[in-house]
């Protein structure tokens, strides 16, 4: 068995290539989303939100199998259903009607329940459903979707920064926040659409199981590594736009040679699940870090 | 002319009543704390005094320059704040991101932040992160962040919760000099000593009542004497 690199995929011999630019440009922008409101979530202790919602968008995708919605139509159901369950998720765990994390994890197998038994009623196969789950195929990204993607998160980005100062206030104080005069509600209602459409929007190629991880594991591993909000939010987009790029091109020029197998030749990995495999190894990179770095600190002390 | 008038005031704790006909005023430059038992509503009626929750039923108003939205609001310390990444300066500078768009502040903004973190003798600590000061050098921050909000009115809730002894006199001196300058200050405190040493009126909230008035009062009225005996060795 022999494990290779093959870069021509990207010569357009096999296929067109522009479809794995497209991919790429659209995995980026998610990361990017993603990651920055990634250390958000997980800050104001609301990562499982993230996962809850994520599953949420695999229920959005079976409600549209069902009704046969065609491919780029998906998204007028993706989007408001997950936006209204992020109004809903963020509603329950501030109110304090359940406590936040059951109550979220309540919905997140819940939705994938009922998400399962409608792929069932609309006749999907087993690969449609692994799709909704783990990602499509690169190959399956259109102009059409990055174009959208691009737009979405140009919303997303812009919108983060207009009120970065604000979002700041509320994840680090509630209170004091409300008190000199920032729109609470309002601030934390955005953050819930923003990561609704970031999760919406990066659902096809990563997969609704696979993008809580982008959400959660950067901001993770910027924590470990950084000490101040801003240098931990472009750390986590870094690293995470990064790992994205490094998972994406393992994945696509991923080869494996077996003898006495039908098995042999360019594989193609799946992205998504390729991607978190990265992120989880720069967070295991950056605790070693922080763990190296504090051992060093603390020799020079004594 | 009072800053703050509370009139016939109702509050609930956990669908509890806890405060009931409660009335007072604070005049500008009054240094008012507020004591009581854990549960007596002190908490409550600050947040809804800064308009963070809603009392079931009375009046709450503002007037001579304090305003909603313009208090410097000093909150019991959150354990989730301790591990939390950002800057003593992103922390202060926080009091100002209603007023602005964009990742942006403007010059006067960092000059007050400045001024206040000077003020409060952690000017050097800016850079810093918030996460590894001592538990005084924290306060100091939080309270220059609420000075950064307000030019009136500050409302300290249990400022020198968890400090040591020589933090909270330092604290407590902060404050006072900040009082002598003109701000106004409502604190609630367990310290009763010091309520009845440097305060001008004290409100202390009971299950049963409440007493409001001048500290000569206070002390003449024996409604704290349980308090003052645990307190006074």
């Amino acid at each position: 068995m022999s494990i290779s690199f093959d870069f021509s995929v990207f010569s357009g011999q096999y296929f067109d290539a522009s479809v794995l630019l497209y991919a790429l440009v659209v995995g980026i922008m998610t990361c990017l989303c993603s990651s920055a409101l990634g250390v958000n979530l997980v800050l104001k202790r609301y990562s499982m939100i993230g996962d809850g919602l994520s599953h949420v968008g695999f229920l959005a995708l079976a409600i549209a199998a069902l009704f046969e919605v065609a491919d780029e139509n998906v998204i007028y159901i993706t989007i408001p259903v997950v936006t209204a369950a992020a109004f809903f998720l963020m509603w329950l765990s501030s109110s304090g009607k359940l406590k936040g994390d059951a109550a979220t994890a309540l919905v997140s197998v819940g939705t994938v329940a009922v998400g399962y038994i409608i792929f069932g009623l609309a006749e999907a196969g087993a690969a449609e459903v692994c799709t909704g789950l783990f990602g499509a195929s690169v190959l399956t990204v259109k102009a059409t979707d990055t174009v959208l993607c691009l737009v979405l998160c140009g919303i997303v980005v812009l919108l983060y920064l207009l009120f970065y100062n604000r979002i700041f206030a509320v994840t680090f104080d509630e209170d004091f926040a409300k008190a000199s005069g920032v729109g609470v509600k309002g601030c934390n209602m955005l953050l819930s659409a923003l990561t609704a459409i970031t999760i919406v929007v990066g659902m096809k190629l990563l997969g609704s199981i696979m993008i809580s991880a982008v959400i959660v594991i950067p901001a993770v591993a910027a924590m470990r590594l950084f000490k101040t909000f801003r240098a931990v939010v472009i750390s986590s987009a870094v690293m995470s736009m990064f790992c994205f790029v490094i998972g994406f091109l393992f994945a696509v020029t991923f080869v494996i040679r077996k003898p006495d197998s039908f098995m042999s030749g360019t594989v193609m990995l799946p992205v998504g699940a390729t991607v978190v495999c990265f992120n989880i190894i720069a967070l295991l990179l950056a605790v070693c870090i922080k763990k190296f770095k504090t051992r060093s600190n603390t020799k020079t002390n004594t | 002319m009072s800053q703050l008038t509370v009139k016939n005031l109702e509050l609930a704790y956990e669908g509890k009543a806890v405060v009931k006909g409660l009335s007072f005023d604070v005049k500008k430059g009054e240094y008012l704390c507020v004591v009581g038992e854990n549960g007596s509503g002190k908490t409550t009626l600050m947040k809804s005094i800064l308009r963070l929750i809603k009392p079931q039923s009375g009046e709450i108003s503002f007037a001579d320059g304090a305003r909603v939205g313009r208090i410097g609001y000093l909150p019991q310390q959150k354990t989730a704040q301790r591990d939390f990444p950002a800057s003593v300066k992103e922390v202060v500078m926080s009091a100002f991101a209603s007023k602005t768009w964009l990742p942006v502040y403007t010059k006067a903004m960092k000059q007050k932040a400045e001024q206040n973190l000077e003020l409060l003798n952690v000017s050097g600590l800016a850079e810093h992160p918030f996460s590894e000061l001592s538990g005084g050098q924290q306060q100091r921050v939080l309270l220059a962040r609420a000075l950064c909000a307000t030019e009136k009115m500050l409302l300290l809730d249990e400022p020198v919760n968890g400090l040591d002894p020589t933090a909270t006199s330092e604290m407590y001196s902060v404050i006072k000099q900040l009082n002598d300058q003109g701000m106004t200050v409502i604190m609630i405190t367990h310290d009763i000593n010091t309520a009845v040493n440097t305060a001008d009126k004290i409100l202390h909230l009971n299950q049963d009542g409440h007493f409001f008035g001048t500290t000569e009062e206070y002390l003449a009225s024996g409604f704290g004497d349980a308090l003052l005996k645990g307190g006074l060795k």
